[in-house]
């Protein structure tokens, strides 16, 4: 038999001055396939049209949909009813500016974290519209789009020890961003000028090393790879710079 | 009132809206791109397969140049396409394939050596030589004749959203994210900018601007079944249908893609095919070579669309609690190919299928996918109607595509449009300028503000936005689908005009306060409607068959008196569109001949009666 799935959905809109943080419960029958993108869809549709939330392409590409299910970060458009008990609590993802009810601005602190880390190729070359393409080895290629699947949903985020205490911390996202860019041949920047991005607490060395991260990223990146890569190549960095300094 | 006043806005920051603004604010000109969600998550992320373009590098592309390029683009549309439109985007797709390498897209390269591939279940052998080694590599995809999909393993769409948004941030274009434009500002001869509500706040606010740009992708989620983003609802169609001027152009040129999954729709990419998966029967039989026996499941996408359909017709499908559906399989590809190659689709299948597809079959049937009708521009993305107001991307009908888009050329034509119609754009405003008449703008913002005012006081009537969005797709999905008939078409639209009486009493049940997602959809539900009978009505009155417009009653592709592009606006108070029609292409490079494949009875220009 169907199982009664009981949410308790968090809610609150900062808009409405009548609206204040609660939680509100919704039941619904279960059925086959059902992921938290057809449960909450229902829910809105069928029981209160006001709950906000977002999805954007409910399979998995985009990071539109991250939000605390049970207590952890993930995906809710890939998030199966049948791998959670019945009662089910969905909270915003924290750190990032609530909207309201599940939704909250991740935009903002994508930006802001783009900006920081620089995330573009930079090079002093300009582009020949009629030369051939720079050759690239494609194990390079495919190293590189490794790191760059990251979808930026903030799952990693959300699960950072350090992003939850500090404001200023890059987090796993902005570091793995860097890492993808040292492994860029076309990208021109030294050793020198990825530690003055990262080289600091708000960086690499803020990183408590619990590795929330890793566990909760949908996407599997090796997040932990690249923190333990990164902190080693800053540390050398640093005593470069010491003994550059004492010199 | 919040007002902001700058040179271009660009209504949605997918590849195509990012890519303008990127050309624009490269030439010294103040552009904002407003998104509904954050750029990276629009819909062109979602884009596995790859982009078009005729390098010709790798050893199964050899030979390929733009000339073959725009032979299968014009012969994919079934000669629904602009030809001067279809010859520019070919010639520059390789430039604009190599800009993106350029700006850091991580391009599959040439691999030198022998390799394997499978075409038809078949395995064969390939060999790639030395001095090409590192240059950009393509793979297979339908409806083409050479290998000329670049991609990045199958995440082509994300890498290169992704690498445009870098190049928005360092050039530090503007993004206004989770805004929606839900009017645009004009006196019936210019278009001067766009109203716009928060997503964030709900509050409304005015974009004053020069020059103005719908790039907000395709409008698949007028289908229940569709493989479309939940953001894909037509609002840049609904805006341009709302001036009364700007046409959307063929609107019943709507594609299904062979392979949704069943049954939540989500695509799994034509890669799968192009690198040699093969579409199963009940049987577990290949059927696509008794159809097509030279292409097989390489046709192109809305003639193998329509014999998967014809094929669980005669009784092949498999039975299932959602219906009948076929198989892909890709088991013979190997888990080494599909955990790298075909990665998304590993994940797609085992995260909302529990279906591993290194061992099992992949149960598919045809889903909505594209939108080739769009926004009427000329080829340089100026809109018909309105001076000032453009469009790029799906959202336009620039029309490369006619009445079928091959796979990877939509991509393509994102990042290429883009390019083109910024580089025009910047021409347009060097040296222009405009008035920004106060009348016309407090006359719109007070047209919406009511509106507004009237869902929550429900004063127009207590109709439920969500039931009215779905009376109107299961409509279109049931008788505006791959298979048409004048009987379900003349249907449809008798139906659809009944919803859309009840779209104008939709009344909101929830406040309405703030962000809220009701007002969402009940702001633009009518509009919608409208999109929606363009779709029906215009079908209905193409009394032939081209491209994914099949229509069961009216098989033959008829040169002589169809050889047309539709037209359609909408005059307040009216519940049906004004139809217009134009010639498919002012100049004939290529002359209407047989695409290769598909049926090929064709009523020719001078009346000719082709193939049976």
């Amino acid at each position: 038999m169907a199982r009664r799935l009981t949410f308790h959905i968090f809610r609150y809109n900062p808009q409405d001055p009548a609206s204040s943080p609660h939680t509100d419960l919704f039941r619904l029958e279960e059925t086959d396939s059902m992921t938290l993108f057809i449960a909450l869809s229902r829910i809105r549709e069928e029981q209160d049209p006001s709950l906000q939330f977002d999805f954007c392409c409910r399979a998995g590409i985009c990071g539109s949909c991250a939000m605390v299910i049970n207590g952890r970060p993930g995906l809710a458009c890939k998030t199966l009813t049948k791998d959670l008990p019945e009662d089910i609590t969905l909270m915003p993802l924290p750190v990032f500016k609530l909207i309201g009810d599940l939704s909250v601005d991740t935009g903002t602190w994508f930006r802001a974290m783009n900006e920081r880390v620089g995330s573009w190729i930079h090079t002093s070359k300009s582009f020949d519209p009629n030369g051939e393409e720079e050759r690239m080895d494609n194990a390079v290629a495919e190293e590189i789009y490794e790191l760059e699947r990251c979808v930026e949903c903030g799952c990693c985020v959300a699960a950072c020890g350090t992003a939850n205490m500090r404001a200023d911390f890059m987090g796993a996202v902005a570091l793995n961003r860097i890492a993808r860019f040292m492994l860029d041949p076309r990208d021109q920047r030294g050793d020198k000028e990825y530690f003055d991005v990262i080289g600091t607490d708000e960086g690499i060395f803020g990183c408590m090393g619990l590795l929330g991260c890793e566990d909760v990223c949908p996407k599997n990146l090796p997040l932990q790879d690249q923190l333990g890569i990164l902190r080693r190549k800053m540390g050398w960095t640093a005593v470069k710079k010491l003994f550059r300094f004492v010199k | 009132m919040e007002t902001i006043l700058t040179d271009l806005l660009c209504i949605g920051a997918g590849l195509a809206g990012e890519r303008v603004a990127v050309e624009v604010a490269s030439n010294g000109f103040s552009t904002i791109c407003l998104s509904i969600v954050p750029p990276r998550r629009s819909h062109s992320s979602a884009a596995q397969g790859g982009m078009q373009a005729a390098l010709g590098h790798c050893t199964m592309g050899a030979g390929d140049c733009p000339d073959v390029h725009f032979l299968d683009t014009v012969r994919g549309s079934d000669w629904g396409c602009d030809q001067e439109v279809a010859r520019m985007f070919v010639d520059t797709a390789p430039i604009a394939v190599r800009e993106m390498a350029f700006w850091g897209i991580p391009w599959n390269r040439v691999v030198p050596g022998k390799s394997s591939y499978f075409k038809g279940g078949q395995k064969y052998e390939k060999v790639e030589p030395g001095e090409r080694k590192g240059l950009i590599t393509a793979r297979d995809f339908g409806g083409t004749a050479k290998w000329r999909t670049c991609y990045t393993s199958d995440g082509t769409g994300h890498t290169l959203l992704y690498t445009m948004d870098n190049k928005v941030v360092e050039l530090g274009v503007t993004v206004h994210d989770r805004f929606e434009a839900i009017a645009l500002i004009h006196d019936g001869e210019t278009c001067t900018g766009a109203v716009a509500r928060c997503l964030k706040t709900g509050q409304l606010r005015v974009y004053l601007a020069k020059a103005t740009l719908i790039a907000t992708g395709g409008y698949g989620r007028i289908y229940r079944e569709t493989t479309n983003a939940v953001i894909n609802d037509g609002s840049g169609a609904i805006l341009a249908l709302d001036t009364e001027v700007v046409p959307i152009g063929n609107p019943e040129a709507v594609q299904f893609h062979p392979t949704g999954i069943v049954p939540t729709n989500i695509l799994v990419t034509e890669g799968c095919r192009g690198d040699g998966g093969t579409l199963l029967d009940v049987n577990q039989e290949r059927f696509m070579p008794q159809y097509e026996p030279q292409k097989a499941e390489l046709a192109s996408r809305d003639v193998v669309s329509r014999w998967m359909t014809h094929h669980i017709r005669q009784g092949f499908g498999i039975k299932s609690p959602y219906g009948d559906h076929l198989w892909l399989d890709i088991r013979h590809l190997g888990a080494q190919h599909i955990k790298t190659k075909l990665r998304e689709v590993d994940e797609i299948c085992n995260n909302f299928l529990g279906v591993d597809p290194v061992t099992q079959l992949i149960p598919v049937r045809p889903a909505q996918h594209y939108s080739m009708g769009g926004v009427r521009t000329n080829k340089d993305g100026a809109a018909y109607g309105l001076k000032g107001l453009f469009a790029a991307g799906e959202a336009a009908c620039w029309d490369m595509h006619g009445f079928n888009r091959l796979g990877g050329n939509s991509l393509a034509e994102t990042i290429v449009a883009g390019k083109i119609v910024g580089e025009r754009i910047a021409e347009f405003l060097k040296g222009y300028e405009t008035q920004f008449k106060t009348n016309t703008v407090r006359d719109r913002l007070a047209h919406e503000e009511d509106r507004i005012q009237r869902l929550r006081a429900r004063s127009a009537g207590k109709e439920n936005a969500f039931q009215v969005r779905d009376a109107m797709q299961i409509e279109l999905m049931e008788h505006v689908g791959i298979f048409r008939n004048g009987t379900d078409l003349q249907k449809a639209v008798d139906t659809l005009q009944e919803i859309y009486a009840r779209a104008q009493r939709v009344g909101l049940r929830s406040n309405g306060i703030g962000a809220n997602p009701e007002l969402g959809l009940a702001l633009k539900i009518e509009g919608m409607l409208q999109l929606a009978i363009c779709v029906a009505y215009a079908a209905l009155q193409r009394t032939e068959s081209r491209g994914c417009h099949a229509r069961e009653d009216f098989p033959a592709r008829n040169d002589r008196d169809w050889l047309t592009r539709t037209l359609a606006t909408w005059q307040k108070g009216h519940d049906l569109p004004t139809l217009d029609y134009e010639p498919a292409s002012k100049v004939l490079d290529l002359a209407p001949g047989e695409r290769g494949y598909g049926v090929c009875k064709i009523i020719s220009c001078d009346g000719e009666i082709i193939g049976d």
